[in-house]
């Protein structure tokens, strides 16, 4: 068994995943304790606005928009709009630039993995750790929401673990781009490239009814578009039509995500 | 008692590692054992890092077996790579680059790292004082890292590879960039860790450190190994006992006068002439002809073996 060759093990072999996964997230959780008011305030101030300006400027034009036939206010349409989006971000975020700095700036990722901790957890611990801010994020938002009387249908208990799964698709998939990130200009690109049109093609701002043909194809593969059909109805105290088929196109987009971003950062640390 | 009397705690054999059609470690074997410090020198770029890398399970040799012994004890043995997880958990490491946490105090970098063995934070709490004794930082325990100087980084790295209490140790170059003071410091607590029976594996550029702190020591040149052994024998078998170097106007005109003659050996080196001898009296006695010479008379050392076998040319990558 000594002196042939060894061939090095294969990039999409399953992940091994352990619960040594739980002190990376710990981790960052104690870091995040330390700053988590501004950061909050960071977080959130975007979206809140984006909310006011939007929803009550041009709500005030808009009015009503139909939804499945019956006629929503504006300002209800968005605010379920922009509450995945505001998951959509805050994981984007937290998976990009925050990991990039752990994994290649401060060399957190080398420290740990000279203890008894895999890559695979650390990835996984990352990846729960940036769905953990956009599930905060969100519940934060979804609480002004209520304190604005926008909804308070009780259904919105169940867009708590829908949000987690948007964090969940999201942080994975930017994971992937972590792994081939040279430097944080890289990351712009991902953000106008993909995060920006998909804002605009996923039903946040205005219903998909409106998009011309082929957008309206790319529009209907889109992560975003899956969670803002399943939490919109929520918020009218509705259940979302052909919720099965939309939570698949989540957790597929999830899991494939995740194992491309997987192998992908095991070949950044492979030489 | 003579540490390489006792059983291998660590066993490496005919390890290769090629990057394309470059050799970086060359069939390296080597052993340590309970209790030794065994140093590894080589120019940059000889495959130290590498090598230590392949310990860790960090990057797939190419051939070769690498063993762990939990205790000296060979019906326990544990294999790289698959035992990976059970042989870290039984490591202390400190790299080349501090990878410690900015974000937190020397206190919380020591709880968060004992949480990655899977150690219960009462575990930790109760060793965190010993270990910032250890490194001298107890009045920094809830000092943030940006308030710390290099040599008090490098020890709080030592302490926190010392979390897991390991038996073994592998140091890639831990003070490189000190001070002569804070080197000193740190030397004198790794001596007190073989003093307690544990195993060091060190690469160091350092002469001196090699000479003072490694039971044995292992010199490494493009990937292969050159020489092994204790540094004073190593210097008895390879090198005269003595080296006279001559510097100053017209010393190079030397190497090709009579004078040669009585030394064993020669090198020129810029404007340095190096004669090795064994018996420097009547060399020294012939440069008393030359006083516009200026001349220095030592015995041989580690630098001078390193150099023999290593050569003194600069590194392409140095």
């Amino acid at each position: 068994m000594t002196e042939r060759p060894t061939a090095p093990p294969a990039l999409f072999r399953p992940p091994q995943i352990s619960w040594r996964w739980l002190p990376v997230f710990r981790r960052n959780l104690l870091v995040w304790r330390k700053l988590a008011v501004p950061s909050l305030v960071g977080n959130i101030a975007e979206p809140l606005i984006t909310l006011v300006a939007f929803g009550y400027g041009l709500g005030a034009l808009v009015g009503q928009v139909q939804l499945n036939g019956t006629a929503v206010p504006y300002i209800l349409f968005l605010a379920s709009g922009s509450v995945c989006m505001s998951a959509m971000n805050a994981a984007s975020f937290e998976a990009l630039y925050s990991a990039f700095s752990r994994m290649q700036v401060q060399r957190t990722w080398d420290g740990i993995m000279n203890a008894p901790v895999r890559l695979d957890d650390v990835v996984f611990g990352e990846m729960l750790w940036a769905a953990f801010k956009a599930l905060f994020t969100s519940i934060v938002i979804l609480g002004v929401m209520l304190a604005l009387n926008i909804s308070h249908s009780p259904m919105l208990l169940l867009a708590l673990p829908l949000l987690a799964l948007i964090g969940i698709v999201f942080s994975s998939i930017a994971l992937i781009f972590n792994a081939l990130a040279k430097g944080y200009d890289f990351f712009t690109y991902y953000f106008t490239l993909f995060l920006t049109p998909t804002m605009f093609l996923s039903g946040v701002f205005f219903p998909r009814e409106q998009l011309p043909g082929v957008l309206r194809l790319i529009s209907d593969v889109l992560p975003l578009t899956a969670a803002v059909e399943l939490i919109r109805p929520l918020f009218l105290g509705e259940w979302p039509a052909r919720a099965l088929l939309h939570l698949v196109v989540l957790v597929a987009y999830a899991v494939v995500g995740f194992w491309v971003a997987l192998a992908l950062t095991r070949k950044r640390f492979r030489n | 008692m003579s540490p390489a009397a006792l059983s291998p705690i660590f066993s490496v054999q005919a390890l290769s590692k090629h990057y394309g059609a470059s050799t970086v470690v060359n069939n390296l074997s080597f052993d340590i054992a309970q209790g030794e410090c065994l140093g590894v020198i080589g120019p940059n770029g000889a495959g130290k890092t590498t090598t230590i890398r392949m310990c860790l399970g960090l990057t797939s040799p190419d051939t070769g077996r690498i063993t762990y012994f939990p205790g000296g004890s060979a019906a326990a043995a544990l294999h790289m790579p698959q035992d990976a997880m059970a042989i870290k958990e039984r490591l202390g490491i400190v790299s080349q680059f501090d990878s410690l946490d900015p974000d937190f105090s020397c206190a919380e970098n020591l709880l968060v790292f004992g949480r990655y063995f899977g150690l219960k934070d009462a575990v930790i709490r109760q060793r965190i004082p010993k270990l910032l004794e250890f490194a001298a930082l107890t009045h920094k325990a809830d000092a943030k890292l940006s308030e710390l100087s290099g040599g008090m980084k490098r020890r709080l790295s030592l302490a926190r590879a010392l979390v897991n209490d390991p038996q073994l140790l592998l140091l890639d170059e831990p003070t490189t960039g000190l001070d002569p003071q804070a080197r000193h410091l740190m030397w004198e607590r790794l001596q007190r860790l073989v003093q307690q029976g544990k195993s060091i594996l060190l690469t160091t550029h350092f002469m001196d450190e090699a000479e003072r702190l490694c039971n044995r020591l292992l010199v490494l040149d493009h990937g292969q190994k050159m020489a092994e052994g204790a540094p004073r024998e190593l210097i008895a078998q390879n090198l005269e006992s003595e080296v006279v170097e001559v510097y100053g106007a017209g010393a190079l005109s030397l190497a090709d006068s009579p004078l040669k003659a009585l030394a064993a050996r020669l090198e020129v080196s810029g404007e340095t002439v190096f004669f090795y001898t064994h018996e420097a009296r009547p060399l020294l006695a012939a440069l008393a002809d030359h006083p516009q010479l200026r001349t220095l008379h030592r015995p041989a050392n580690l630098e001078d073996l390193f150099l023999k076998l290593t050569g003194r040319q600069i590194r392409e990558d140095a």
